[in-house]
C-alpha cells in the first residue's frame, strides 16, 4: 500500500524536500531546494521563468534523478528511478506541456493513464468509471473524441482526471493557467478547492501574483535555483512577494509613445489560413495596424496567433484574403521579401527557429543580411565586418556572451533573444511581429524586451505583439485586438478595458458595444 | 483463369504481407526497421535450415522466428537502449543479414525438403472464384489471415496495443503515465522482427522449398514502402500486400504467355509500381491527418531538455 494512502491523518507533513540539487551539463537548475507540503494544503511554488521550478517538479515525479538531496514521504526517504514510482505513492503531474497523445481519443488518453487494467478490458465498464468522474465536476468532455480537436483547456481537463482517476494524494499543476482564460482559471481554481476539501495536497506553480494570492495556502519562492522563503497564508502580500521573488534585480524604466498618426503601415483584409490537417488557422481574419503603434492581440494560445505571425512574415501561405504593408501587396511572399519589405519577426520558438544553435554569435547576426555587400568580399565573407557588426550590436544591445565564436545555443534565454531582437532591428524594420517574446525569459530580460519595443514605437516602429500574460498586454498595448478560432473577435482599450470583458472575447463573446 | 491469377496473387503477397505487419508493429512502436529485408534473408535461411534438419515444418517457422527475434534484438539495443541512428542501424542489418545468410547458407544450396501443402478447408473452398485462392492455400497462409485480424484487435482493443501505439505517439506522455518506453519499444521491434523471420520463411518453406542465395529479393524493401501505403493499418497491409502480389502475378503470366515485351520489363512492373502507389498514398496523406507515429524515427530520451 503506497505511503500517501496509509497515512494516519495527524501527519500532517506528507511530502518533504531537503536539499535537492540538479545540474545540466553547463547549467545548475537546482541548487539548493528545501520545502514540505502538508495533506490538504495547496502550496504556491512561486518564481521567475529559469528559477527551476518545473525542474523541481520534473525530479519530484520521477523524471528527473537529483544530484544530490532527499525526497522524503511521511518522514521515510525515497527514490525514485521513473514516473511510474511516484504515481505508486500517489503523487502525479499536470505537465505545462501536455503529455497527451494528440492522435488518441479522449477515453484512450485516459485509459493509458490508468493502473491495474486487465489486457482484455471491457471498453464499457471504462466508460462508465470515466464518464462517472467527468459528470462529477460537470465537464463538457466526449470521450470518443481525438484529441487534437479539442481547446488546450479542455487537453487540460484531461491531464487532471487522469490524475483524479488514478486516485493520486498530490497533485502538481505546472502554470495551469497560462493556456486558460480568466473564466476558465477561476473554474480551475474553484475544482482545486473543491479537491481540497477531499484532502488531497496541492502544488500550484505559478508566476502570476494575482492568482497566488487567490489561491494559496502556503507559498514557497524558488530564486535561481533555491528556495529562499515559505511563507504560510497572512504572512504575506503581493509586494512582500514580489520583492523575494525579484530581489535586487533592476527593472529598467521605459516611457511609452502617446502619439500615433493615422498611417495604416500594414492592412490584413480577409485573411484565411489553412493547417496541415485541413482546419483553418485563420477564418477570416482583419487586421489594421497605425504606425508606431502597439498593438497586443490577446488569445487563448491556438486560436491562430501562431499562423497569423506565420503569414506575416512569409513562412506561411494563405488560401485567401490580401495583406497590404505599406501599399505593396505581399500576400504569400517568402520569408526573405518579407524582411526587405520591412517585417522583423521574433519567433515563438527561440531555438528551433530563431536562431542556428551552433552557429556563433557573429553569424547568427548577420543571418538575414549576409547577402548585403558590407558583409562580403564578391563570394568571400567579410570576417573583418562580420566581426565589428557582431562586436557594435553586442555592445548595443548588452548581450553577455562568451570567447569570439561562442556557438549561440550556450548563451541564457535572455541572452538568445537579445540575439536575435539585435538581428532583428537591425535594418529598422517598419513593423516588428512579437510572437511571446518574453515567454520563459526572467523578469529583467522581459523588462528588456518591452523597452526595446517601447522604444521602437519612439522612432515610429509599429509592433504587432503577441502575449499570453494579459498583464504584460495591459501595459504595453495601444490597442488590444482579441482573436478566437481564428477570427478577430474585436479591439478594447487597455486603458479602458477589464480583464473580465477580455476572458469572454476570449471565449468567443462578441461585446455588445465596441469600445 | 482469374481464379489462377488470384491464387498466384495470395501466394505472392503472403511473405510481404507477413513483412510488412511486422514492420507496422515496429513502426507503431516508434522505430523504423530498414532492416527488413535482411531479417527476411535470415528467416528464411533459419526456416529451411530447421526444417532440413529436423524433418519439422514448424520448427522451421520456430527457427526462423527466434533466429530474427535476436537478430531483430541487435537493433532493438542499438535504437532503444542506446538511443542509436534508426536508420543506420537498420541498414546495417540488412547488410548483415545479406552477408550472413550467403556465408551460412552454402551448404544448404541444393537440398530439397518436402514444403508447406494444400490444405482446403471444407466448404469454403468450393466458394466461386475467391475459394481456390482463399480457402485452398497452405496452413501459413491461414495463420497470415488470422494474424491480420488479431493485430487489428492487438492494436485497438488491449492495453498493450494501446501502449504500443501510445509509446510511438508520445513517448513521453506514455513514460508519465507509468509505462516502461524502452520495455515496450523492445518487445515491439524483436516480436515484429520475429513475424518478419516468419515471411522469409515463407520463401524458402512454401513457395519454393529450397535455399537460394538472395532469395527475398527486394520484397523487404516492398515491405518498407507498404507500411506507409497501409496506414500503419493490418487490413490495409493485407490489401497492399495482395495488390503487390497481383502484380507479381499477373506479370509472370505474360511472360509465360510468350508477350514480345522484355522479361526484364515486366520484372521491373511490382517495383514501379510500389513507387507509384506510395507517390499517391503520400500525396493523400498530406491532405488528410497524417496516420503516421508522431514520435516515429525519435529516440527517447527522459532527461533530454528541448
Amino acid at each position: 500500500m503506497p505511503f500517501l494512502f496509509s497515512l494516519p491523518p495527524y501527519m500532517s507533513d506528507i511530502l518533504r524536500i531537503e536539499n535537492i540539487r540538479k545540474t545540466f551539463p553547463g547549467v545548475i537548475a537546482l541548487d539548493d531546494v528545501s520545502f514540505s507540503v502538508a495533506r490538504g494544503e495547496i502550496h504556491t511554488l512561486l518564481g521567475e521563468n529559469g528559477a527551476g521550478k518545473s525542474t523541481l517538479m520534473n525530479v519530484l515525479t520521477g523524471l528527473y534523478h537529483p544530484d544530490r538531496g532527499q525526497i522524503r514521504i511521511a518522514g521515510e526517504p525515497i527514490h525514485f528511478t521513473s514516473p511510474r514510482d511516484a504515481l505508486a505513492f500517489g503523487i502525479g503531474m499536470v505537465h505545462q506541456h501536455f503529455m497527451l497523445v494528440p492522435a488518441h481519443s479522449v477515453f484512450e488518453n485516459i485509459l493509458l493513464a490508468l493502473d491495474n487494467v486487465p489486457n482484455f478490458y471491457s471498453r464499457k465498464t471504462y466508460k462508465e468509471k470515466i464518464q462517472k468522474l467527468i459528470d462529477e465536476f460537470d465537464l463538457d468532455l466526449d470521450l470518443d473524441t481525438p484529441v487534437w480537436k479539442l481547446s488546450i483547456g479542455a487537453q487540460q481537463w484531461i491531464e487532471l482526471i487522469k490524475l483524479l482517476m488514478r486516485d493520486c494524494q498530490l497533485l502538481i499543476l505546472d502554470e495551469p493557467t497560462a493556456v486558460l482564460t480568466p473564466q476558465e482559471a477561476e473554474r480551475l481554481f474553484s475544482v482545486l478547492r473543491h479537491l481540497k476539501k477531499q484532502e488531497k495536497s496541492i502544488i500550484f506553480i505559478s508566476h502570476k501574483m494575482r492568482e497566488v494570492m487567490e489561491i494559496s495556502d502556503c507559498v514557497t519562492i524558488l530564486k535561481k535555483g533555491r528556495s529562499i522563503a515559505t511563507l504560510t497564508c497572512g504572512d504575506f502580500d503581493e509586494s512582500k512577494l514580489a520583492s523575494l521573488m525579484i530581489g535586487k534585480d533592476k527593472i529598467l524604466q521605459w516611457q511609452k509613445n502617446l502619439q500615433m498618426s493615422d498611417e495604416i503601415v500594414l492592412d490584413i483584409h480577409d485573411l484565411s489560413v489553412r493547417n496541415d490537417r485541413g482546419l483553418s488557422d485563420l477564418d477570416g481574419f482583419n487586421l489594421r495596424l497605425k504606425k508606431g503603434e502597439i498593438l497586443g492581440i490577446a488569445g487563448v494560445a491556438g486560436n491562430g496567433q501562431k499562423a497569423l505571425a506565420e503569414v506575416l512574415t512569409g513562412l506561411k501561405n494563405t488560401s485567401q484574403g490580401r495583406i497590404m504593408a505599406g501599399g505593396k501587396d505581399i500576400t504569400n511572399s517568402n520569408a526573405r521579401y518579407s524582411y526587405i519589405a520591412g517585417i522583423a519577426h521574433i519567433p515563438e520558438d527561440r531555438k528551433s527557429i530563431g536562431i542556428a544553435p551552433d552557429m556563433s554569435v557573429d553569424e547568427n547576426l548577420i543571418m538575414k543580411s549576409f547577402k548585403s555587400r558590407s558583409f562580403r568580399n564578391w563570394i568571400f565573407q567579410n570576417k573583418k565586418a562580420i566581426r565589428q557588426n557582431a562586436a557594435e550590436k553586442i555592445e548595443q544591445f548588452a548581450i553577455k556572451t562568451g570567447p569570439d565564436g561562442t556557438p549561440v545555443r550556450y548563451l541564457s534565454g535572455g541572452n538568445i533573444q537579445k540575439v536575435i531582437i539585435a538581428r532583428e532591428l537591425s535594418e529598422h524594420p517598419a513593423v516588428l511581429v512579437a510572437l511571446y517574446p518574453t515567454r520563459g525569459l526572467d523578469i529583467g530580460s522581459a523588462g528588456y524586451v518591452h523597452k526595446v519595443i517601447a522604444d521602437g514605437a519612439d522612432r515610429g516602429m509599429s509592433t504587432i505583439l503577441i502575449a499570453e500574460d494579459l498583464d504584460e498586454l495591459l501595459k504595453l498595448s495601444d490597442r488590444i485586438a482579441v482573436m478566437f478560432r481564428g477570427k478577430l473577435i474585436g479591439y478594447v482599450n487597455p486603458r479602458k478595458t477589464t480583464r473580465e470583458e477580455i476572458g469572454l472575447m476570449m471565449s468567443g463573446e462578441i461585446p455588445g458595444d465596441a469600445a | 483463369m482469374l481464379e489462377i491469377l488470384l491464387d498466384a496473387t495470395v501466394r505472392a503477397g503472403t511473405p510481404i504481407l507477413f513483412a510488412t505487419l511486422g514492420a507496422i508493429i515496429n513502426e507503431r512502436a516508434g522505430i523504423i526497421n530498414l532492416g527488413i529485408e535482411g531479417l527476411m534473408l535470415i528467416g528464411a535461411l533459419a526456416g529451411f535450415s530447421g526444417t532440413y534438419l529436423s524433418g519439422s515444418l514448424l520448427v522451421g517457422v520456430l527457427a526462423a522466428f527466434c533466429a530474427t527475434f535476436i537478430a531483430g534484438s541487435i537493433h532493438a539495443v542499438i535504437t532503444v537502449q542506446l538511443r542509436g541512428n534508426q536508420i543506420v542501424s537498420g541498414l546495417a542489418l540488412t547488410m548483415f543479414g545479406v552477408g550472413i545468410t550467403a556465408l551460412f547458407g552454402k551448404g544448404m544450396v541444393g537440398l530439397t525438403i518436402v514444403g508447406f501443402k494444400r490444405v482446403a478447408i471444407p466448404g469454403l473452398s468450393q466458394l466461386p472464384i475467391i475459394g481456390k485462392a482463399f480457402f485452398n492455400q497452405d496452413m501459413l497462409i491461414y495463420f497470415s489471415f488470422l494474424l491480420v485480424f488479431l493485430l487489428w484487435v492487438f492494436f485497438y482493443r488491449t492495453r498493450w496495443g494501446l501502449g504500443v501505439r501510445s509509446v510511438g505517439e508520445n513517448p513521453a506522455a506514455a513514460d508519465t503515465c507509468g509505462l516502461s518506453v524502452s520495455k515496450y519499444r523492445f518487445f515491439a521491434v524483436t516480436i515484429g522482427s520475429g513475424l518478419v523471420g516468419i515471411g522469409g520463411a515463407y520463401l524458402s518453406l512454401a513457395s519454393t522449398p529450397m535455399w537460394i542465395e538472395n532469395m527475398s529479393a527486394g520484397r523487404g524493401w516492398i515491405a518498407v514502402a507498404l507500411v506507409i501505403f497501409a496506414g500503419w493499418s493490418s487490413p490495409r497491409a493485407m490489401l497492399g500486400a495482395y495488390l503487390f502480389g497481383g502484380i507479381t502475378a499477373m506479370q509472370l503470366r505474360f511472360q509465360a504467355m510468350g508477350t514480345t515485351v522484355s522479361a526484364h520489363i515486366l520484372q521491373m512492373l511490382p517495383y514501379f509500381f510500389t513507387i507509384l502507389v506510395l507517390v499517391i498514398s503520400t500525396l493523400r496523406l498530406k491532405k488528410g491527418a497524417s496516420q503516421q507515429p508522431e514520435g516515429l524515427g525519435l529516440p527517447y530520451d527522459r532527461e533530454d531538455r528541448k
